[in-house]
């Protein structure tokens, strides 16, 4: 066994708080020297981001007939090539995108869309058909298939208060954290520590009450894990005064840290912009590219953004035609972003969406959102998509 | 099975909790007529009227005007949630309250305007135990209803299929009772259902009404959304499928066909009427069994009614009810999607869990949980630095529960254990009991038992 195996073996099998302070840099060290130990990052847009005006057609003649107010000229576009450019408030973007760490996935969707946020967050958290209802989420489903290692709660983790759907597994479920230091105390609240030392084996039943228990217990361990293992560790670049660059610069000091998780989930509200768009949908972007290319940037500097992978989803697009109120309306197939140190076809994946052949004006999809899922499932965390999408799904080529 | 502990059950699971009083006043009824007097308790009916104005009718021009309406349509959403969370808190008619939430959750709803949610609870209210498919038409043609599942872009020609599938989906069949082809055929009925915009009033639009012949479930007609209604509800499978959600919420996570089949018989048989259906479930033998106490997840509204109803908290500054319900993951009038709030198991994630488990020493006690046991150096820090923040918590949450009034009503010579006991449903294990005999007053001791994952479960 080599010696930072060992570190590391020992590190995990005892508690890692057991370890003494004097050793902890030591510790660290051997952490970030894991190679192989990939993360992916789920970046989840809320209300349904127009992707046209994020990832914008302006090769396009028709993009510019049917948004005759809320179309955003043309010398304002980050061109990323002769058809699809980039907002201008995602202009922090354009480096990472230069740089071949930011791929483009056109057209993404399923057949028979809904429109309604509710349902179609529902369908992109789930995995599901459109018209079948899964009461465990895609992440879940992933940590219950019981893989090498996804067994503990920490496996993925939501820089939030409350867990999504999609984190939910029927056996286990991800964790919640926004801040590690605040779950931490409220698992050291003495009366609780004594609960959880001193349980009656009893409690620890297949029934609910048992469930508490368990829960209480993981709880405590995986707080006091994550607690201890993150602490020391600051993060060295600066991010964004916004939510989200404080949640990404979280997500960078775990990673950083060497916490021995998965999956982190993350998301940014305000994109439905049925009215005014083009302020309102202007400043999320902005708050997204920034955070973002601090978060690639810095990763990049720690030299984690090889097994980095960033996913970035919406419910649904937009109407290709605009609305009377200089909005739109919900839509159907949008655009996912992927960033990575190592992508395989880094820059736009496919065809720029076709905005002439559209289904009752609003675009068809040309890719299942299950196959993108397929990909990040088969080729970044191993393990055969068919485990967790209840079918195969062929998947893509973009690592 | 002490018939104290029947009863205890019984209001723990048609209401939200039994006072001590109140269980020493009932504990010798029998339990028909324990539920005869939940019945004729919740007799009274108390519609929530706190909205008054439907800002949808306002028609604000200049700038001001609109960020007026915006903020009043913020504290609009503010005052209902308070409202009815105060109601559920404090009503004597505990079983229409609870059966109302029951409802709230069946017919999942998020709608922007407070005012039509007001009304859709009103009218979950006013049937919570009349019959059913009165209350299913009803709530089918609320605003509320009409906005959510996009009724109003259900029209001839350009059918919108989303009501449609949720009447049966979710609120009447259930998965695996219908077509595709039905879901396409009833949408066609539906079609022109719709309210006024003029003056928020349910209103039939023939023009956008496809009067075809439509084929659901083997007939043939030209049928209008009432008779899809009829035909749904006349499947003794809608029958069944309510009464496995009934079962979920009164019994037990876990459906045993047999009785959840028992219930639907009374149900169907009973026309849909909710009432004896309940006072059936409340009076078997099986709602009693042991395995069956105890043993349900507390809803977080169901955990906060229960500690404001048993401690008489009243609240200075009552949107730190709203950060609790949303902490804890229920927000009144904002489920989660279609489907409602999943309940059981799910409520509970590693965050929340703890949240539960500190909420009520918040709201109680400042956040003070005090202890007795083996206290290490970093647990006295820990529990020095809760009492120094005490006075930031009692700022922030401003919450007043009435400790007279609660031990007043408990006889000097009750033990703790008794008095665990009356708290929790499930039984009380040996380090929970150990701690609470240790505790130096009745009080810490009852901050104790409220600060359990047993008291998560009703």
């Amino acid at each position: 066994m080599r010696r930072r195996d060992f570190l590391r073996n020992t590190a995990l099998a005892s508690s890692a708080f057991m370890i003494p302070a004097f050793l902890k840099p030591f510790e660290a060290f051997a952490a970030s020297e894991i190679t192989g130990y990939k993360n992916l990052v789920i970046i989840q847009l809320s209300g349904g981001n127009d992707g046209l005006n994020t990832i914008i057609p302006f090769g396009n003649d028709i993009y510019y007939q049917k948004r005759k107010t809320i179309a955003i000229n043309q010398p304002d576009i980050i061109k990323l090539d002769d058809m699809q450019g980039l907002n201008p408030n995602l202009s922090a973007l354009k480096e990472i995108y230069d740089q071949g760490w930011m791929s483009v996935i056109n057209s993404v969707g399923y057949p028979n869309p809904d429109r309604s946020h509710f349902r179609s967050m529902d369908i992109w958290q789930t995995a599901s058909d459109s018209n079948q209802f899964l009461s465990t989420g895609w992440i879940g489903r992933y940590l219950d298939s019981n893989c090498q290692n996804c067994t503990s709660p920490y496996t993925a983790i939501e820089v939030d208060d409350t867990l999504s759907y999609a984190m939910k597994g029927a056996k286990l479920k991800g964790i919640a954290v926004q801040d590690p230091n605040k779950l931490y105390q409220t698992t050291r609240e003495p009366f609780f520590k004594d609960l959880v030392h001193e349980h009656d084996n009893t409690n620890l039943n297949e029934d609910n009450l048992g469930y508490l228990y368990k829960t209480m217990i993981e709880t405590y361990s995986s707080a006091d894990y994550i607690q201890q293992t993150t602490k020391t560790y600051n993060v060295g670049c600066d991010y964004p005064q916004t939510n989200l660059g404080g949640q990404l610069k979280m997500m960078s000091k775990f990673i950083n840290s060497g916490l021995q998780t998965r999956v982190y989930y993350v998301s940014l509200s305000g994109f439905d912009t049925h009215v005014g768009q083009q302020n309102q949908q202007g400043r999320q972007l902005k708050v997204y590219g920034d955070a973002v290319a601090a978060f690639i940037k810095d990763l990049k500097q720690t030299g984690k953004l090889d097994d980095t992978l960033v996913m970035t989803f919406s419910e649904f697009g937009r109407r290709v035609e605009q609305n009377a109120s200089n909005g739109t309306d919900h839509g159907t197939a949008n655009n996912v972003m992927i960033f990575g140190g190592k992508l395989k076809k880094a820059g736009i994946y496919n065809n720029a969406p076709d905005l002439s052949q559209l289904d009752n004006g609003d675009l068809k999809y040309q890719i299942d959102f299950r196959d993108v899922y397929a990909t990040l499932l088969d080729k970044w965390l191993n393990v055969n998509n068919s485990l967790i999408l209840n079918r195969n799904f062929a998947g893509l080529d973009f690592v | 099975m002490s018939n104290a502990r029947n009863i205890k059950h019984l209001y723990a699971r048609a209401g939200f909790g039994i006072r001590f009083e109140d269980l020493h006043d009932h504990e010798n009824w029998s339990v028909k007529k324990a539920v005869r007097k939940l019945f004729k308790a919740s007799e009274n009916q108390e519609p929530i009227t706190v909205l008054t104005e439907n800002l949808d009718l306002r028609h604000p021009l200049t700038d001001a005007e609109k960020t007026k309406s915006k903020d009043d349509s913020y504290k609009q959403k503010a005052e209902l949630n308070n409202t009815w969370l105060k109601q559920l808190s404090e009503t004597d008619a505990q079983l229409r309250e609870k059966m109302t939430l029951f409802w709230h959750n069946h017919f999942a709803c998020v709608c922007g305007n407070a005012y039509y949610s007001q009304q859709i609870n009103n009218i979950e209210r006013a049937n919570a135990l009349g019959n059913f498919k009165t209350l299913l038409l009803q709530v089918s043609q609320t605003p509320a209803m009409l906005l959510f599942l996009t009724n109003q872009q259900n029209q001839k020609g350009h059918p919108n299929e989303n009501f449609a599938r949720e009447l049966m989906e979710l609120f009447t069949l259930g998965r695996g009772h219908y077509t595709e082809q039905d879901v396409k055929e009833s949408a066609r009925a539906f079609t022109g259902w719709a309210f006024s915009t003029k003056n928020g009033e349910y209103t039939f639009n023939p023009r956008v009404h496809d009067d075809g012949v439509k084929t659901f479930m083997g007939q043939s007609a030209n049928f209008c959304g009432e008779d899809i209604i009829d035909i749904i509800v006349a499947k003794k499978q809608t029958a069944v499928f309510i009464c496995s959600k009934l079962y979920r919420f009164f019994v037990n996570d876990v459906p045993d066909m047999d009785h959840v089949n028992q219930m639907a018989e009374v149900f169907y048989h009973a026309n849909y009427e909710i009432k004896p259906l309940l006072e059936y479930i409340f009076t078997t033998d099986w709602f009693y069994d042991n395995k069956n106490i105890g043993n349900i997840i507390k809803s977080p509204i169901e955990l906060l009614a229960g500690i404001n109803r048993q401690f008489y908290v009243s609240y200075q500054n009552p949107v730190v009810l709203m950060q609790f319900q949303r902490t804890l993951g229920q927000e009144l009038f904002f489920p989660p999607n279609v489907a409602g709030w999943p309940g059981g198991k799910s409520w509970i994630d590693s965050s929340t869990l703890m949240y539960r488990m500190k909420i009520p020493s918040t709201i109680l006690n400042a956040g003070v949980i005090d202890f007795t046991g083996k206290a290490n150096p970093e647990d006295e820090a820990y529990l020095a630095f809760e009492k120094k923040q005490q006075l930031n918590v009692i700022k922030k949450v401003q919450a007043q529960p009435d400790w007279d009034k609660f031990l007043k009503e408990i006889p000097q010579d009750t033990t703790r254990e008794q008095m665990a006991e009356f708290m929790l449903e499930p039984p009380i294990n040996k380090t929970t009991l150990n701690e609470v005999q240790n505790a130096p007053d009745i009080k810490t001791a009852v901050i104790q038992i409220v600060s359990t994952p047993e008291y998560q479960l009703c």
